[in-house]
């Protein structure tokens, strides 16, 4: 029997909250994404659980709808960066010499501009959709990805098993996804949680920028950036998607922890 | 009689596993062990790795390493029981009457300080000497130790000495602060035979010069029926046997003494060369991208059809480079391998599939050598699959054989690697060869990792599936009581050069080179005064010459 200890059950709880009203957001919404229900900040009520935004949208639907879409977008950019970043930093790892240099070199390069302005260059010459969103945020986020997935496969294409498996004729895909891959794993799940955190934050900052999820289309950072005249006036609504943006965080943070050192042993593990 | 110096009585050691994802659970590591230790004697502790000889070793220091817990017993030295001391006492105990010398010197100096800082560091903080009066010791340990330029050597680094200079400076550090009792823990296993000699005899000569007494931790029965007066011997941390070390080596009681004693008893019949041999080695010179040096000088060897060829020598000898060039993964600068016929292309890449499959290769380390995220199954699975395209029912079949071949029976296919013992592994790795229906097997240093009866073990079975399988090995190894047991033809390797080669009877017959002799007179015989015999011989013979 599996023991999940307190934190990591928390975590577990928080998210599978956040993803549940993220896949059934249509079901679970009060009020539809831009159905305008209600004067213009309405205090919480049992009408509005909590309250209406700046144009007196019915806020929790706009929350859940916006999670749908900050989650939804974050989802994919992660799995996109691990295709990508993992596949490369195997195949740099495993075959060594110039085409490790020329990779690595490459992504260092990318690596030198910082992500969120080349993203805004970027993102002000294409059009803004969701894809676009997704393709640059993991293509950008894949060169840590990378970065650490070629660290951990360097140690492993050392061990004897690789060379045995070389010497007996292997193909470079056995190599890499057979006896490289199984074990790199754990650190590499770990670090996934992170990188979907740092995505979530990522596309919220772009949102709040206005370079991001485009209105009506509901995001966490775009609630935020929508409602921010309001704290001047003593309104919450803009602090909403920041406390579930943070939950999400740190659930997803438990959990990843968890992961790391429940398959991390010196037993080789099964996990 | 007097007091002893060291008297241990029901000493308990036990340990907090934590596997993961179970509970942490308590084990116990030594079950209540008693001895004495008097006044400058010398006391052997010996054993397979996890009997528990370097915990009783610690715990003469009152000390456990982490997690381990001294739960019960009595440890007393110089009259008090040090387990019960507090803190301050303990440490006024460690480093003062009590020291330690551990297996890696490399790995205990710290690389930052010169070593007379760390020599006499002890010595000063426990305030027994002033500074100058410790470093004139050290100098005079230096020189008893018979390290080169005892003056001087003191100002360098640990980098800047040799691995047997080192452990002999780590000897003159625990003997600097004038202790009573030395706790030396495998002080030369990880030294080569030549340098393990010198070390020995330094040992010896200072336990006895300066009168202090000692346990000395080893796996190597050889080695400690050279240094010590009685010998306890332990399996997984109780007492098998305790004794004087004539009657331990000359008339041991129990079962387990005895096959310790007789280890290495292999007999392996010499075969006669064929006319062709299955690999041929001509004048090979290889070296590592990057330098400048030949780390191999012409290379010629020959391997005959169901024999084994031995390449002994030290590390840096050049043994394990031999096997990269072989297999293909450091293509040589010059020279050519002929394989049963064909001519060998120098990288691994193009070779063609056949050659790869009758060439197969051992490692030394089993742990490494196997996928951890792979079951035995699919360890000995994937040769015949990649091979001969078995799958289903016949791949299973043809593994349960190999299972059978390696003496491991049923229930192994499913299990993972960190589930079997050190010797098990070996054994897959060696069924993972023999799947592929070699015709060599390149066996590097297959038996050095592996406690002595294990090896044998080994061993054995290597020699069984040569005769079932007519494979040839080549077989790499710094133990010549290994070489010994299996050769046919042997292969001397230094410094990147073979300086003798031959069938086993002529090469391990006189008259000898230099360096043969040096590496052959140096191998531990199980005897005791062989140490005294065979320094008094190099005396004879360097005043001969």
């Amino acid at each position: 029997m599996m023991r999940i200890p307190p934190a990591a059950l928390l975590g577990l709880l928080f998210t599978s909250v956040f993803f549940f009203c993220a896949i059934f957001a249509p079901w679970i919404a009060p009020y539809g994404m831009a159905e305008v229900v209600g004067d213009v900040w309405e205090p919480s009520s049992s009408e509005f659980l909590l309250g209406t935004d700046s144009i007196g949208r019915d806020l929790l639907s706009r929350m859940i709808y916006g999670g749908r879409t900050t989650i939804f977008i974050a989802t994919a950019a992660t799995i996109l960066s691990f295709v990508t970043g993992a596949t490369l930093g195997f195949f740099a790892a495993v075959s060594g010499g110039w085409v490790d240099q020329a990779l690595s070199r490459f992504i260092d390069l990318i690596m030198s501009i910082p992500s969120l302005i080349f993203a805004l260059v970027v993102l002000s010459v294409l059009p803004t959709t969701i894809w676009t969103l997704i393709i640059l945020m993991g293509l950008l986020d894949s060169t840590r990805v990378f970065r650490l997935a070629r660290a951990v496969a360097v140690d492993i294409t050392v061990m004897d098993y690789v060379e045995a498996a070389r010497l007996r004729g292997e193909k470079i895909a056995w190599i890499i996804f057979r006896e490289t891959l199984p074990n790199a794993l754990s650190p590499l799940v770990a670090e996934m949680g992170l990188r979907f955190i740092f995505m979530v934050l990522f596309v919220s900052t772009l949102s709040f920028l206005g370079l991001g999820v485009q209105p009506p289309q509901a995001d966490w950072g775009g609630i935020v950036k929508e409602n921010k005249e309001g704290i001047n006036y003593g309104i919450q609504a803009a602090l909403y998607p920041a406390y579930a943006i943070a939950t999400l965080c740190i659930s997803i943070n438990l959990i990843a922890d968890w992961v790391l050192s429940r398959t991390t042993s010196l037993k080789g593990g099964r996990g | 009689m007097s007091e002893p110096l060291l008297k241990v009585r029901g000493l308990k050691i036990g340990a907090t596993i934590y596997p993961p994802g179970e509970k942490s659970r308590h084990i116990d590591i030594v079950h209540g062990v008693d001895f004495d230790l008097e006044a400058g004697k010398v006391l052997g502790l010996i054993g397979e790795s996890g009997a528990g000889k370097s915990t009783i070793g610690l715990a003469a220091m009152a000390y456990g390493r982490g997690g381990v817990e001294l739960t019960g017993g009595e440890v007393w030295v110089n009259g008090r029981d040090v387990l019960q001391s507090n803190m301050p006492d303990k440490r006024r105990l460690r480093g003062a009457e009590v020291t330690y010398v551990s297996q890696s010197a490399a790995a205990s100096f710290n690389p930052a300080k010169r070593i007379m800082e760390q020599v006499t560091e002890a010595a000063i903080g426990q305030g027994k000497f002033s500074k100058s009066d410790a470093e004139a010791r050290a100098i005079a340990l230096f020189d008893k130790l018979g390290l080169p330029d005892p003056e001087n050597i003191g100002s360098r680094y640990p980098h800047q000495v040799s691995g047997g200079q080192l452990q002999r400076c780590m000897t003159a550090l625990a003997l600097c602060p004038q202790p009573d009792l030395v706790v030396f823990d495998e002080p030369t296993t990880a030294l080569d035979v030549t340098t393990q000699i010198d070390v020995l005899v330094a040992i010896k000569n200072a336990i006895r010069d300066t009168g202090v007494a000692a346990l000395y931790i080893t796996h190597d029965l050889a080695v400690v029926a050279q240094v010590s007066d009685h010998i306890m011997v332990l399996q997984q941390g109780a007492m098998v046997e305790y004794g004087t070390t004539d009657q331990i080596i000359n008339n041991p009681r129990e079962e387990y003494t005895q096959a310790l004693v007789s280890v290495r008893s292999i007999k392996h019949i010499e075969k006669a060369p064929t006319d062709t041999p299955l690999l041929r080695v001509e004048g090979i010179t290889a070296r590592y991208k990057g330098t400048d040096f030949d780390v191999l000088k012409n290379i010629n060897v020959d391997i005959h059809p169901g024999q084994t060829l031995a390449v002994v020598g030290e590390s840096g000898s050049g043994k394990s480079t031999l096997a990269r060039v072989i297999t293909g993964l450091l293509p040589p600068s010059a020279g050519e391998i002929t394989f049963d016929g064909r001519t060998l292309t120098p990288d691994l890449a193009t070779r063609p599939l056949d050659d790869l499959r009758e060439l197969q290769m051992i490692y030394q380390m089993a742990d490494t050598a196997m996928n951890p995220r792979q079951t035995v199954g699919t360890i000995i699975g994937r040769p015949l699959e990649f091979y001969f395209g078995l799958k289903g029912k016949a791949k299973q079949k043809r593994i349960q054989e190999l299972l059978d071949e390696i003496e491991l029976g049923d229930g192994f296919q499913d299990r993972y690697p960190a589930e079997l013992s050190g010797g098990q592994k070996q054994r897959v790795c060696i069924a993972r060869a023999l799947a592929a229906k070699p015709k060599l097997i390149i066996c590097d240093e297959v038996t050095s990792a592996l406690d002595p009866l294990v090896a044998d073990g080994i061993l054995k079975l290597l020699l069984k599936l040569q005769k079932v399988e007519d494979v040839s090995y080549l077989f790499i190894t710094h133990d010549l009581a290994t070489v010994k047991a299996i050769a046919d033809s042997i292969a001397v390797m230094f410094q990147g050069e073979v300086v003798r080669y031959g069938p086993k009877s002529q090469v391990l017959a006189p008259p000898f080179d230099d360096y043969t002799d040096l590496l052959l007179s140096s191998v531990p015989e199980m005897r005791l005064g062989w140490l005294e015999e065979t320094i008094a011989n190099r005396k004879m013979e360097s005043a001969g010459n």
